[in-house]
This record gives C-alpha cells, structure tokens and sequence, in this order.
C-alpha cells in the first residue's frame, strides 16, 4: 500500500500526561511521530495537537483508532484529504563576519526574509511558510553557515468544518 | 460535611457498592488502613500484592463487577503491574489504588516512591495521580465508570498520603463526572447486509469472544445459533458464552483447537465473528484464515476492526444491543435459512468431528491429565466456576471442560499470566461462597503464587486446587520436544516440594493421586470438604496438548498427535 505523508489533528482534554498518554501509545505500537505541536483552544481546558506521520491509509486509519481508544482525546481528525493551510515556522542565527555582512544583507533583502534581532556579530532571521517554502529557504540559507536553527512542527486549519 | 480524604475514599466506594478490597497495607496508606479499620469493610488481606490484582480480577470475571484492591506505593504499587497488563489484555474492569508519597515529595526520589502512573500508562485503559483533595471524589468516581464503561479495563488511581489526611466538605450530589459510554446506534443498513450475506451463505459459522461475556450477550448469541441453525466455535474468552453441551457447539478454535473447528472456519463462507480481536493464536496465518469467507465483526472497539484480519462488514458496538439488533432485523424480515443447504453444512462438519474427535488416551498406570480434567468436568455437571493457571493445564481444560454458561472460566487469556489461577479463584470464591471454585493448575504455574494458599487457609475460602503435576514447565517442553529435538532447556521442574506438606504447612488440606483409579475418589473427598484443598495429581510426565497448529502454519493443517495416543 502507498506510503504518505499525513496531518492528523487531535482535540484533547488538557489534563496532565496526556501528551506523554499520545506519545507513549504511539510509540508503543511502532508508529513514528515525524513532527509536534501542541497548544491550548480558545477553551481553556482544551488542547490542539497537530502531528505528522507517514504510512499507508490503513496504518494511518490504526492510528486514528488507538487515538481514539484514549480516554482524554475528545476527537482526531485527518486533515490529509481536507482542505486545510499549513504552516512551520523556523528561526535562523546567521554568524556575521566582516567578509558575510554584505553578502547577507543582500540576501535578507532579496528573499524578504524577517530580521528579528540583529548583533554585531550575528542575525537571527525569522520565516514562516509550508514545508515546501521552509526547505527552499533553508537551501538558500545553507551557503552563509547557520551556527543554528530551530523549527517547529506543523500546523493546520481546516478551512471549513 | 467534613471529611478526611480517606473517610472520602471509603464514601465513594460504598457508593459505587464495592463488596470487597483485595489488599495489603503499606506506609504509604496507613492512613486508609486505620479508616478501614473503624469501618465495616470487607478486605482481604492477599501475601502479594499480584495476588490482590489477580483476586479483584476473578472476582470482575465472575461476577461482571469492578474488582478493587488497595496497595501501597514504591514495591506494593510495582507488584500490581503484571495483574494489571493481565487485566488490560483480557479487557476485565478493575480499579486499583495505589498509595503514594506526600505531593510535595513527588520526583524527590523518596523512600518508596514510584511513578506508577508513568510505569502503567500502557497497561491501563487509563490512570489518575490525584493532586488535590478536591479532585479525590470525581476522580475516584471516574475511575470506577471508566473502568465498566465500553470496553472494559483496569484504572489506577495513585493516592498522595498528604491528600488522604487533607479535609474537604464533601457533598455527593455536586460530584460531576464526564460520560465515557459508547452508544449504539442502530444500524439498519448494515442489519439488512448481514441479512444479504446470511441469505446467500450456504455454509455460515459464527465465532463467539470475550466480548460477548463481556457484553453480557451470551443470551442473544444462543438465540442466534439456535433460531437459525448456525454452528459456534469460540476463543479461549469467548469459552462459556454458548453452551458447550449444543450440538452447534464445536469447541474452541485456534492453535489448540478441535480438528472440526478449524476445518469450519477455513471452509466457511460466512463467518459472524462476536466480540473477538483475531489474535494469532486463533487465526494462525492471517492470509489463509476463514480464506473463503466474507467476514462480519461486531465489536465495540473500533481499534479492532481490520487490525488483524480485514473483515468485509464491521459493526461496531455493544455486543448486547447489535446482536438483539439483529435479531429484531432477521425476524422482522422472516430469514429463514435454506434448510438442505444447513443441513449438508453441519453433515459436513460432523464427518469431521468423527475423524478427529477430540481425545486421548487412558491406559496402564499413569493418570493422564485429561482424564482429571474430565472427571471434574462429570463431577461437577459442568457447572463449577473454574480459574486455570498458564500452559498446557489450561489448554487442557479448555479442551476437556464443558461450559455451558458465561463467566464460569476465568483464565488469563491474552497476557497467558502464570501464577494467575490461584488468586483467581480465592476472588472467584470470596463473591460466590455457595459455588464450586477449582483452580486447574500446573506444577510450574502454581509455584509462581502459591503463597496465597495461606489467604484462603486465613479466611477459609474454600477453593479446590487441582494440580497436574508433571514436574516439567509442561507447555514450554511440549515446543522443546516438538521445535528444538527434545532440549529440555531449564524446564525440568522435578525439584519441587512436596505439595501436600506444603499445603497442610499452610493450613490447607492436602491429597495425593498417582493412579487413575484414585482420580475418581480424590476428586470427591477434595470437592466434598469445607475448606481449602490442594489435589495432587502426578501425571503422565510428557502429555502434549492435541490438537496443535505449528507455529506460522495455516489452521487448517492440524497435527492430530500420535496414533498411539488416539487410540
């Protein structure tokens, strides 16, 4: 069966361990987490985690059903087939060096790239995109040396419910 | 009014109508062992706490309540584990209380402290740290709905010591609780596919699980079979949901199971699988199982369908209410099945049953241990309530033990819990005083708990130990002898104490049978006597269990034992 790429989005009672409860049963089971993110609703008592994982549609399906089994998931949904907008988001520190500076600069210029907090000897560069967007801007950053980066999951709305 | 946390804890489970605690006290819960002290409560004190687990979950099995027990924390929590996964595999409702250190030393490393509910996260439907003394009664009262509601399981629920001192004003009617159980709804659609397949099915079987004694659903699936003419093989938990003295009945199906069920499933073409998770000792290859059959499943967890075997119509939902369901929808709709076509169908699978009947053979001087079993079986009309240990006693009993009602054969299904039988039966026996309780026990398995012979002998709770004493982890041999030409690698169990002293040292009566014409007596003065008794059987040393399906073989390719032994 054909292997993808999936979104899954699960609403959860926001109660101690349950992150540690997601993880554990997935992991427990063999399937992979690939990314995470996690963070309250407009209810206070309740939390979106939206993660990625790949496999066929009946792993997948799997998944769901041991999410579901969990007494604090309230719901899962797969956003894979849906309509739905994607967003990461990574910060990037850029060492500055009297030969990089205004080759940099350029570069922050010609890509439009968000400067977030600028030194002496380092520029830390923030960029928002889908996967695809991430990875480009990633590749254009590669030449310039990044001392370090940080990137989050995934996140993603359904257009309409 | 004014309550301390452990007078909170005692209220909630006079609450939730709790009859028993299986316990052992520890520091950590001191303070609801002096509660219990001043209360009426009845308690059992166990010699280890998997005993207290395994006990709770015997007395769940047999009466469809929640069992509970009460440890302490670090160790008594820790030795609660192997009970719960036991519990959790076999899907038995349990709530297990567990004490804890003081909430400000939690993650200090302080002496007995454990995280419990970390350790068992896997192995519960779902646990609790209680934080506050305000959370203590709903969480409590959670635990207890949880454990019963859906599919069933084992809740934990971890007590800090500050928090059972703490006072609250406690009001019953303000405790609010969130609402876990699964609705059915009536599904008419697929009601009206299942009449399609039955319909067109010329040779349709049904398959009966845990969930169906679970369920309670035992009453409707006869109806089922029997209304309608449809042959029934069950699993090892699905053993007692349909009366194995019916002629429909074929025995359990699987790796030990009879010749003619195994043939049934791989010959069907409709199989009716209720309450069931198709687990590989049942199906053997997955790709030639029930191969010419379209595949119905009712069950009420959804993770269940297509997890192993994909079926071709999944009705998920209480087994109760679908299969009454059903039966509206079939007598609504006058299904009549086709009556020659039934009738070649269960010809054919008696021709089987006469060609590889289940059997074995007692001759010369030695007991064999079916003969044992299906002595108990005569003598007590079937109608015992019995507990098994792990390996081949157990299969044996599934094989040569007829039950004919629900929740009479309690045995430690999916996890295969040595040690499991023993305290089984003393929770079997504390919730049924007037029944018949045998535990049928191997001399490796027995040995794992026996220390519980002393709670019985204590509280004289009358359980019947009948031993098949082969001095070999019997079932592990059975695979040395078959898959590794006869090493008998560390499964020689000859060194063993003498188990009729050893029960008489515990207070327990103790008998002996080396030959087959003393199985007969011993069965009776040991069932006749008031208190509890340990039977010790010797038994033919290397007994295999016949039939068997070869690991990574298709059911349908029985090894039917020796000539030999058949004859």
């Amino acid at each position: 069966m054909e292997k993808k790429d999936h979104i899954i989005s699960i609403l959860v009672y926001n109660k101690p361990d349950v992150l540690a409860r997601i993880a554990g049963t997935l992991g427990g089971k063999g399937y992979n987490i690939d990314s995470l993110c996690v963070n309250t609703t407009t209810q206070k008592d309740i939390s979106k985690i939206v993660m990625t994982t790949s496999g066929s549609q009946a792993t997948v399906t799997r998944i769901e059903n041991q999410l579901q089994r969990l007494v604090d998931v309230i719901s899962v949904d797969d956003l894979t087939n849906v309509e739905s907008l994607h967003r990461e988001m990574v910060l990037v520190r850029l060492n500055r060096t009297a030969q990089n500076t205004e080759a940099v600069k350029d570069a922050i210029d010609a890509n439009k790239w968000k400067v977030i907090l600028s030194g002496d000897t380092f520029v830390i560069i923030e960029i928002t995109g889908d996967k695809t967007q991430i990875d480009f801007a990633l590749a254009r950053l590669e030449p310039f040396g990044m001392a370090d980066i940080t990137r989050t999951g995934l996140v993603a709305l359904k257009l309409e419910d | 009014m004014k309550l301390k946390g452990t007078q909170v804890l005692l209220e909630v489970l006079k609450e939730e109508k709790v009859e028993i605690i299986f316990g052992y006290p520890g520091g950590a819960v001191l303070d609801i062992y002096d509660e219990l002290y001043k209360s009426d409560f009845r308690h059992i004190l166990v010699r280890h706490e998997q005993g207290a687990v395994h006990a709770a979950d015997g007395y769940a099995r047999a009466t469809g309540k929640v069992g509970v027990c009460l440890v302490t924390s670090g160790p008594g929590a820790t030795n609660t584990v192997t009970g719960i996964a036991t519990a959790n595999m076999d899907s038995i409702p349990l709530v297990v209380f567990t004490g804890q250190v003081p909430t400000g030393l939690i993650g200090n490393d302080a002496f007995q402290e454990c995280d419990i509910t970390g350790i068992t996260r896997p192995c519960t439907k779902h646990n609790f740290l209680v934080r506050t003394i305000e959370e203590l009664a709903a969480t409590i009262k959670e635990a207890f709905h949880i454990a019963r509601s859906g599919r069933p399981g084992p809740v934990l629920v971890d007590l800090p010591k500050n928090i059972m001192a703490a006072q609250i004003d406690y009001d019953p009617a303000a405790v609010r609780i969130r609402n876990h159980e699964a609705v059915y709804k009536p599904a008419p659609k697929k009601m009206a596919n299942v009449l399609e397949m039955l319909a067109r099915a010329q040779k349709p079987l049904i398959m009966t699980g845990g969930g169906v004694i679970l369920g309670r659903a035992a009453e409707e699936l006869t109806r089922l079979a029997r209304r309608y003419r449809i042959p029934v093989t069950g699993t090892l938990m699905g053993l007692g949901s349909f009366p194995a003295s019916d002629s429909l009945w074929l025995g359990m199906l699987g790796m030990h199971g009879t010749y003619y069920a195994n043939m049934a499933v791989s010959t069907c073409d409709l199989l009716l699988a209720v309450g069931v998770r198709f687990d590989d000792r049942v199906t053997g290859t997955i790709d030639t199982f029930a191969a010419n059959a379209k595949i119905v499943h009712i069950d009420i967890d959804p993770s269940s369908i297509n997890k192993n075997v994909t079926v071709d119509l999944p009705i998920i939902g209480d087994t109760k209410a679908a299969l009454a369901d059903l039966l509206r929808f079939l007598e609504e709709h006058h299904y009549e099945p086709e009556s020659a076509a039934r009738r070649d169908w269960l010809a054919e699978i008696d021709e089987w049953r006469e060609k590889a009947p289940l059997t074995y053979c007692q001759n010369g001087e030695i007991i064999k241990p079916q003969f044992v079993i299906q002595t108990l079986s005569n003598l007590t009309g079937g109608d015992a309530l019995i507990t098994t240990e792990v390996g081949q006693n157990q299969m044996w009993t599934a094989q040569f033990f007829g039950f004919d009602r629900p929740n009479s054969f309690i045995t430690s299904g999916g996890l295969g819990t040595m040690g499991f039988g023993l305290p089984a039966a003393i929770g079997v026996k504390s919730a049924f005083p007037d029944r018949q309780v045998v535990d049928i026990a191997g001399d490796g398995s027995i040995q794992m708990n026996i220390q519980e012979l002393a709670t019985a002998a204590q509280y004289n709770i009358a359980v019947k130990v009948v031993l098949l004493n082969n001095g070999y982890l019997g079932m592990v041999r059975q695979w040395q002898e078959l898959f590794y030409e006869k090493r008998y690698s560390h499964t020689d169990m000859t060194y063993a104490p003498d188990f009729v002293k050893l029960a008489e040292a515990f207070g327990v009566a103790g008998l002996r049978a080396t030959k087959p014409g003393e199985v007969e007596d011993v069965l009776r003065q040991g069932l006749a006597m008031d208190k509890p008794v340990l039977m010790d059987f010797r038994v033919s040393r290397e007994e295999c269990v016949y039939p068997m399906v070869h690991p990574g073989e298709s059911i349908s390719q029985m090894a039917l034992g020796t000539r030999e032994m058949i004859n």
